[in-house]
C-alpha cells in the first residue's frame, strides 16, 4: 500500500535523476564517437549502433603534444596549490585554535572577511606583479594565486576543526614537554584528518576546474581548461578534440569526488553552515 | 544541524571550567605571541600580497584612466552605468540573482523533502550532486554540445523536435499558393477549390511560390488520372513552367508534388475523405455518391520540417546558461537542506500531523520556518556565486553573443584582458562587483560572531 502510493514520487526522482545524468552521460558518449559520426549525428545514435565506439579520439588527445601538456599543468597546479594550502591553513588554523595572542578573534575576523572577496578584483594588480617578478606564465604564480584565496576558507575551516580537539589532549601533552611544533606534527594534524581531506577536496576539485586565473595569468602554461577553452575558440565545432578532453577533465575530479563524498558533504556542511 | 552536533561532545569533554590557560602557559612571556607570528607568518604574508594589497591597489586604480597618470576621479564609474555592452552586464546580472538563487534553493528544497521518502535517496543525491564535481566549463561545454541548434545533433532540440513533429507533422512543402483564382485558401487553413466537384471529373490544382529545391524528391512530371463515374480525381502540381505556361493547366515539364494531403469535402466544409498524392502528383477518391464535393489541399502539406530552437542565439542565450547552472548547482542546495531537514525533530512534525495538519500545511508552517537558516545559506551563497559567474558563460556563449551573455566577472575580464587592456574601467567593474558581494560579507561575519558567542 504504502509502497504502490510512493510509486509516483519513486517514478518521478528516476525521472530527475535520468535528467541530471544526461549531459554527463552524453557527453562521455560523444567523445566515444568517430568525427563522421558527430557531424551527421548526436551521441544517442551510438545507442542503436554501440560498434560505433571507438577510443581514436581518446588516442588522438594523448597524441597531441599540447593537451598532454595541458594535462601535467592542470595535475602539477592543482596538487601543489592543495598540498600547500593544507600546510599553510593548519599552521594558521591551530594558531587561531590554540596559540593565545592579543587580537587574535580580531584577525580572525578580518581572515573569514576575506572569503567574500571576489578573486576578480586581484587580477590586475596580480597581472602586472607577475609581469614585473617573472612569476607570469608559470605553475608557480598560478599556485600561489590559488593559495591565496583559498587560505580564508582553509583557516576558518581548519581552526573550526581543531576547536573540536578536547582540550584535555593538547594540555598534556604540552605538560608531557611536548613542543609545539611536535603538537602541531603529531597530534593536530591526525586528528584533524577529516577536515583536512575535506579542504584538500575542495581546493583540488577548485582549482582543477579553474579557468579565468589560468587564462589570465598564464599563456603558454596551460591547465586543460584553457587548452579546451583555446579549440572551442578556434574552430568552434571540432568536437572531436573538444569531447575527449572535457571527459578527461571531468573524470578526474569525478573520481575524487565519487571515492571521497562523504569527505566532501562534510566540508560542504561546515562549510556553509558553521560561522 | 549536523555540524553543530559535535559541539556538546566538546562541552561534556571540558568537566571543570576552571582556567587551564594561566598554569600551562611556557615559561617566558614573549614565546607565546613570537610562537603565534611564526605558525600565522606563511598565511598572513600570502594574504597580505595576494589579496589584501591587490584590492587596495584596485580600488585606487579605478579611479585613474586607461592611463595610470591620468587621474578622471568616478568618470570610470559613470562609464560603467552608460555603456551598453556594460549595462546589459549589470541587467543580465540583477536577472541572474533575481532568477537563479530562488530556482536552485526551490529545486534543492522539493528534492531534499522528496528523497525523504525513498530508499535510493543516497544514490538520487549523488546523481544529482554530480555535476558539481565537473567544473564550471566543462558543464558549459557540456551545455553547448546540449544546445546546438541542429536536432541532428543538439540533444535540448532533439527532444524538443519530437515533440514538435508530434503535434504538428512536418508536411511535404514549406509553403505554396494558389496559381489560379479558382483556388482559395493559404497554407495555414488549407488551399480549396471555389467551385464543386462532381464525380467523374478531375481538378487539377496548381500551385505556385514554390522554389525548385524544395519540390519534393520523387517528384515527376504532373498527370490528372481519368476518373471513373463513381470518382473524383486531380493533380496536385507545381504550376510552373520556364516560360510561363497557362495557369490552372497541367501543361510539360510541370512537377507534381508527390506526398501532399487531398481533402474530399462535402459543401458544408466537412472532411469526408484524404488521401496522399502519388509521384506526378495524381489523387482518387473512389466510390462517390453522385452530388457535389469540394476538394481541398490539406494544411498538413504544408508544415515546415522543425529547424531547432537556438539557443545559443542572442535571445536565448542567457535563458540557456541559467539552465545550465541550475542544474549544476540544484545538488549543492539538496544536500545542504537535506542535512537541515534531518536535523529537525521528528516529533516536531509528528505533534502538527496528530493536530490535524495536511502535508503541506507541515511543510509551509513548520518544516519551511524551521529550515530557515539552512535557506538563508543557500540563497546567500547562491547570489555571491551568480554575482561572480564567468566560467560557464564564457565556455556556453560563442564571441558573438558575449556581448548578449554578457555579465559583470565577464564585462571585467573583457575589458581588462582580451586586447582592450582598459585597467582603470576594468578595476572599476570589479570594484563594484566588490561592492555587490559585500551585504554577503556582513552576513558570514554576523552568523559568525553569534556561533563564537555561544
Amino acid at each position: 500500500m504504502t509502497a504502490l502510493r510512493r510509486l509516483p514520487v519513486q517514478l518521478l526522482l528516476g525521472g530527475i535523476a535520468l535528467l541530471w545524468l544526461v549531459p554527463t552521460f552524453g557527453l562521455l558518449l560523444t567523445s566515444l564517437l568517430p568525427p563522421s559520426v558527430i557531424e551527421s549525428g548526436g551521441w544517442w545514435t551510438v545507442l542503436a549502433k554501440p560498434r560505433l565506439m571507438t577510443l581514436d579520439n581518446y588516442r588522438a588527445m594523448f597524441a597531441d603534444r599540447q593537451l598532454v601538456d595541458a594535462l601535467v599543468t592542470t595535475c602539477v597546479v592543482a596538487v601543489g596549490n592543495t598540498a600547500l594550502l593544507v600546510l599553510i591553513s593548519a599552521l594558521a588554523g591551530y594558531a587561531f585554535a590554540w596559540l593565545p595572542f592579543r587580537g587574535r578573534d580580531g584577525l580572525f575576523l578580518v581572515v573569514v572577511g576575506l572569503l567574500v572577496v571576489p578573486l576578480q578584483i586581484a587580477l590586475i594588480p596580480i597581472f602586472s606583479l607577475y609581469n614585473a617578478t617573472g612569476l607570469f606564465d608559470t605553475a608557480a604564480g598560478l599556485i600561489l594565486f590559488h593559495v591565496a584565496f583559498g587560505l580564508p576558507f582553509g583557516i576558518f575551516l581548519l581552526r573550526n576543526a581543531l576547536l573540536e580537539i578536547p582540550v584535555e589532549i593538547i594540555e598534556s601533552a604540552r605538560l608531557d614537554g611536548a613542543s609545539e611544533a611536535r603538537v602541531f606534527t603529531q597530534l593536530i594534524l591526525p586528528l584533524s584528518r577529516p577536515a583536512i581531506a575535506a579542504l584538500a577536496i575542495f581546493q583540488f576539485l577548485f582549482t582543477w576546474n579553474d579557468l579565468i586565473v589560468a587564462l589570465t595569468l598564464g599563456r603558454a602554461t596551460q591547465p586543460l581548461t584553457v587548452a579546451i577553452f583555446a579549440q572551442l575558440r578556434q574552430y568552434g565545432a571540432n568536437i572531436d578534440i573538444i569531447a575527449p578532453a572535457a571527459f578527461i577533465s571531468l573524470a578526474i575530479p569525478l573520481a575524487v569526488f565519487l571515492a571521497l563524498q562523504g569527505a566532501f558533504t562534510r566540508g560542504l556542511l561546515a562549510g556553509s553552515t558553521k560561522g | 544541524m549536523v555540524a553543530t552536533q559535535p559541539k556538546p561532545t566538546r562541552t561534556v569533554s571540558r568537566p571543570s571550567p576552571a582556567p587551564a590557560r594561566p598554569h600551562h602557559r611556557p615559561p617566558g612571556r614573549w614565546r607565546q605571541p613570537l610562537l603565534a607570528a611564526a605558525f600565522l607568518a606563511p598565511a598572513l604574508s600570502i594574504l597580505a600580497v595576494w589579496i589584501v594589497y591587490p584590492t587596495v591597489r584596485t580600488v585606487l586604480r579605478s579611479l585613474f584612466g586607461r592611463d595610470p597618470q591620468d587621474f578622471v576621479g568616478l568618470d570610470n564609474y559613470h562609464t560603467l552605468f552608460t555603456t551598453d555592452t556594460l549595462t546589459m552586464a549589470i541587467r543580465n546580472n540583477a536577472l541572474w540573482v533575481a532568477v537563479v538563487p530562488l530556482t536552485v534553493t526551490a529545486i534543492g528544497t522539493v528534492l531534499a523533502v522528496l528523497t525523504e521518502r525513498i530508499r535510493w535517496a543516497a544514490a538520487f543525491r549523488t546523481a544529482v550532486f554530480m555535476p558539481m564535481a565537473v567544473s564550471m566549463f566543462a558543464a558549459g561545454v557540456i551545455w553547448h554540445v546540449m544546445a546546438e541548434k541542429d536536432p541532428q545533433r543538439g540533444t535540448l532540440n532533439a527532444v524538443v523536435g519530437v515533440v514538435h513533429d508530434a503535434v504538428n507533422p512536418t508536411g511535404v512543402l514549406a509553403t505554396g499558393r494558389p496559381s489560379t483564382p479558382a483556388l482559395t485558401g493559404d497554407p495555414g487553413s488549407g488551399i480549396a477549390l471555389r467551385d464543386p466537384v462532381r464525380p467523374g471529373q478531375s481538378a487539377p490544382l496548381g500551385l505556385t511560390g514554390i522554389p525548385t529545391r524544395e519540390v519534393p524528391p520523387g517528384s515527376v512530371p504532373a498527370a490528372i488520372p481519368a476518373a471513373g463515374p463513381d470518382q473524383i480525381t486531380g493533380t496536385v502540381f507545381r504550376d510552373f513552367s520556364p516560360g510561363g505556361g497557362q495557369p490552372g493547366v497541367v501543361e510539360p515539364g510541370e512537377a507534381g508534388i508527390p506526398g501532399a494531403t487531398v481533402e474530399l469535402r462535402d459543401t458544408g466544409g466537412r472532411v469526408l475523405a484524404t488521401t496522399h498524392t502519388s509521384a506526378d502528383g495524381g489523387f482518387r477518391f473512389s466510390g462517390l455518391d453522385p452530388g457535389d464535393y469540394r476538394v481541398a489541399i490539406g494544411r498538413d502539406t504544408f508544415a515546415a520540417p522543425f529547424e531547432g530552437v537556438d539557443w545559443l542565439g542572442p535571445k536565448l542565450i542567457t535563458p540557456t546558461i541559467m539552465i545550465a547552472y541550475t542544474w549544476m548547482w540544484a545538488g549543492f542546495a539538496m544536500v545542504l537542506i537535506a542535512a537541515g531537514l534531518a536535523a529537525i525533530p521528528r516529533d516536531v512534525l509528528d505533534a502538527a500531523r496528530i493536530d490535524g495538519a495536511s502535508e503541506w500545511q507541515v511543510f509551509r508552517r513548520v518544516t519551511v520556518p524551521l529550515l530557515a537558516p539552512v535557506l538563508t545559506v543557500v540563497l546567500v551563497t547562491m547570489v555571491v556565486n551568480v554575482l561572480k559567474v564567468f566560467d560557464i558563460v564564457m565556455a556556453v556563449a560563442g564571441e558573438s553573443t558575449q556581448d548578449d551573455a554578457n555579465v559583470i566577472a565577464l564585462a571585467m575580464w573583457r575589458t581588462s584582458f582580451t586586447g582592450a587592456n582598459n585597467y582603470g574601467l576594468g578595476s572599476a567593474i570589479s570594484v563594484v562587483l566588490f561592492l555587490l558581494v559585500l551585504p554577503a560579507l556582513a552576513l558570514n561575519i554576523r552568523r559568525f560572531r553569534r556561533e563564537g558567542r555561544r
